[in-house]
């Protein structure tokens, strides 16, 4: 029975898969067989049945290794001399770090307010007209695509050729302004400006997840509201300001934040566009640097909890937000 | 990184290549342990090992797709003489993975390690995992392996590894036809190559002299680095190359500055380059893999990049003295001034069973060598001298491979392959290519790695 610990044929690999099938189903019967025949569970049976395999998860997936980090972040690059603060004070105070902690802020800032911008306007432009799902459609396959392929593709916009002798351009951008008569640019490699532009590939991803959020809380906008308010003669901006956005509130909130998590943690677009050189390194980026390419464990774990840190009051915020707005409920 | 080097878009192919070496592995066991050995291999040479049957090496390597299938169906005499199964794994992310593996008590029988500052840090970090190099092994190194070969796979004094393949850095492509036409030599010494730089600046002002591409997906910078070593060892020499590899002077030496201006008197010198791609900030953005295009193209003339750049021209494009495009050794200071940069990997042992000395042993034995030289179309090589020449195919693999034997080149191992990962790997990249990208000083350039390079 070698063959179940190592399947080597395709039909071994199928049966194996089906054996794993059956087990499943067998294990999950007895299960709810069993309880189907327990009377009156105890209390502590019900909890630990459902809240342990949880907790265990957390505690072994989550908590221990970021305790871990949290220590290593207080020791040298091989991990075994304390030093205090040290690699904290390198993060804030090394030029290399200030500029990929002001990239990061740069990036949490732009990329959940522009992107909810975005989606919202488009959300209330495209509500009940005509075109509604085509155009829904049309700006949400980018959320479909994955960071890299995303890169990858803006990679070829922004690509730059010499405007000189019969060379061709060949990214999209460059095109546009040598038709305008203007010349190439370099998109990566300007700075400040390339990091904008590496923060607009995040826009284009996320403008259509927030699209979808706010268009379906639009919708659930009760219709008698909308009506009084048109009654009170509310219209167009006014209608937009004083009733959909307040209606929509904790969906907004929800989209912004949650865009804001996703930013902080961005990582393949600054790996696949430009490797983080030019300025346009992240934490997110910077932390995976240190510690497997420059086999520096300290710093890396150092920015890793940083990271964590700004994460924190995200959460908190949106947690908060959805507790109020279940008690407003 | 040798890895890095070779990859390109990796990030582009990872997620792809990550299943696809899913797959591979899941098809690894295919053979069925290679009881029977055929008749058409000849097993004398491979009685030393013994009888292996059943006995299996784990071997965890940074050589993916597809030099992978070469790597394996160089395996296949020793399989099928010994009996023993060789279960090969190949990772992108080798050089982080490695350590955690070890880390874990998860460590392969066989890594080939393609920096020798690595292998050092390994030794240094997990003593008692790594395993010296058995007396077999020392045997076929001194017999076949130049003397800094084994200082390279050597730390304080101990042989851990010998090297599996080999590669020479010290080369310039050019179109023998384009030399040909302008009645163009190939430069016997620096000052003659930079006469020719002149020289094709004055008569094509329409192309430039250079073409140079130094963007490589997260390693973007590495072409930069090595650029920089080629001329340090030329303008100041291999013993001040060893010091400051070996941070016994410091990186930001005057003599290396020296060397750096030398370099930005090409590389950021807007008569010089870059041939077709525009001015000196689009080095930094240029994919590494595509740059010398500009050469069959006529736009540029002369590219300085390793032997293994060959795998990047159009398979259209015949590599000959006299083809389309071929590779001279980049020039020394005088004529008798010859020294090589190069690089390789290193095959290191985990585990001291028989069988994975035994494999050890096999891959540093000429028997092997003439096995993968074989089964590899062409670009391979390697610096074992018992690897018979004509069984390479290819004229610049066997010109790499006269240079790494000839006594009169000074080979040095890349020296960013050498330094500690947070210079080698990192500030070194990073900085050049803020070097050229950003157009940093010089001064700053240096005095940044040098402010990298971890304290002890």
């Amino acid at each position: 029975m070698d063959w179940l610990l190592h399947p080597e044929s395709t039909g071994q690999k199928f049966a194996l898969m089906v054996i794993a099938i059956l087990l499943f189903v067998v294990v999950m019967g007895v299960v709810l067989f069993g309880i189907d025949r327990i009377k009156r569970a105890p209390v502590w049976l019900v909890v630990t049945g459902f809240l342990g395999p949880t907790l265990l998860f957390v505690a072994f997936g989550l908590v221990y290794p970021g305790i871990r980090t949290i220590r290593t972040s207080f020791y040298d690059a091989k991990g075994t001399a304390f030093v205090g603060l040290d690699n904290y004070v390198t993060a804030f105070t090394d030029e290399g770090f200030q500029t990929v902690l002001r990239n990061t802020v740069l990036w949490v800032v732009i990329v959940p307010l522009a992107a909810t911008f975005i989606g919202l306007v488009y959300a209330v432009l495209i509500d009940r007209t005509r075109f509604e799902s085509f155009a829904k459609t049309l700006i949400f396959l980018p959320m479909a695509i994955s960071l890299v392929g995303a890169s990858i593709i803006w990679k070829f916009v922004y690509e730059f050729r010499p405007d000189i002798g019969n060379i061709q351009q060949i990214g999209l951008l460059n095109q546009l302004l040598v038709w305008l008569g203007l010349p190439p640019q370099q998109f990566l490699l300007n700075q400040p400006w390339n990091t904008l532009f590496l923060i607009a590939v995040m826009v284009w991803i996320q403008a259509g997840f927030a699209m979808t959020v706010l268009s379906a809380a639009i919708k659930a906008i009760p219709d008698d509201i909308v009506e009084a308010a048109r009654l009170d003669g509310l219209h167009g901006v006014g209608m937009f300001r004083f009733i959909t956005v307040p209606s929509i509130r904790p969906a907004l909130i929800v989209v912004v934040t949650t865009i804001a998590m996703a930013t902080l943690k961005v990582f393949d677009i600054v790996r696949t566009m430009t490797g983080g050189n030019f300025n346009t390194s992240v934490v997110a980026y910077e932390f995976y640097t240190q510690s497997f390419r420059a086999q520096n464990a300290g710093i890396g774990a150092a920015l890793a909890v940083i990271l964590f840190v700004l994460v924190i009051p995200i959460v908190v915020y949106n947690v908060r937000q959805l507790r109020l707005a279940e008690e407003i409920r | 990184m040798n890895s890095r080097k070779r990859r390109g878009y990796a990030a582009a192919a990872a997620t792809g290549a990550s299943l696809a070496l899913v797959l591979t592995a899941c098809s690894g066991g295919d053979n069925d342990g290679g009881s029977e050995a055929s008749a058409s291999t000849d097993c004398a040479a491979y009685e030393q090992y013994g009888d292996l049957s059943g006995k299996e090496v784990s071997v965890y390597t940074s050589i993916v797709d597809p030099e992978s299938k070469q790597q394996t169906d160089s395996y296949k005499p020793f399989e099928e003489c010994t009996g023993a199964t060789i279960k090969y794994e190949g990772s992108r992310e080798f050089e982080a993975q490695l350590p955690v593996r070890l880390q874990a008590g998860n460590a392969p029988d066989i890594a080939y390690i393609p920096q020798p500052g690595f292998l050092k840090s390994i030794v240094a970090d997990y003593p008692d995992v790594v395993v010296p190099a058995p007396q077999a092994v020392q045997d076929n190194a001194k017999e076949y392996y130049t003397q800094s070969w084994i200082d390279y796979g050597s730390v304080d004094g101990t042989l851990y590894a010998t090297p599996l393949g080999a590669n020479v850095k010290s080369f310039v492509w050019y179109s023998p036809s384009a030399f040909e036409e302008n009645g163009y030599e190939i430069p016997k010494t620096w000052d003659d190559l930079m006469t020719l730089t002149d020289k094709i600046a004055a008569d094509h002002p329409e192309a430039k002299p250079w073409c140079a591409g130094i963007e490589s997906g997260d390693a973007t910078g590495w072409p930069a680095t090595d650029w920089l070593e080629d001329v340090v060892l030329r303008t100041a020499g291999p013993e001040v190359y060893d010091q400051w590899v070996n941070h016994e002077i410091p990186f930001n030496d005057p003599q290396i500055l020296s060397a750096l201006q030398t370099v930005g008197g090409i590389l950021k010198n807007d008569k010089y380059v870059n041939g077709g791609l525009g001015d000196v900030k689009t080095i930094a953005t240029t994919p590494w893999n595509e740059a010398a295009n500009g050469i069959p193209d006529g736009t540029c003339y002369l590219h300085r990049a390793a032997n293994f750049y060959q795998a990047n021209w159009d398979p259209d494009l015949k590599v000959a003295e006299d083809g389309d495009v071929y590779a001279f050794y980049l020039p020394g200071k005088t004529e008798d001034d010859k020294p090589l940069l190069g690089g390789g990997e290193f095959v290191t042992a985990f585990a001291d069973r028989p069988e994975v000395a035994a494999f050890q042993a096999f891959l540093s034995s000429p028997e092997w060598a003439n096995e993968k030289a074989k089964v590899t179309g062409q670009g391979w090589f390697s610096a074992n001298s018992g690897l018979d020449p004509s069984l390479l195919q290819n004229p610049l693999d066997k010109l790499s491979f006269d240079l790494l034997t000839d006594d009169s080149y000074t080979f040095r191992f890349d020296g960013s392959d050498q330094m500690p990962g947070a210079v080698g790997a990192d500030a070194f990249w990073k900085q050049m290519t803020a070097w050229i990208g950003e157009d940093q000083s010089d001064e700053k350039t240096l005095d940044n790695i040098e402010a990298a390079w971890p304290a002890s």
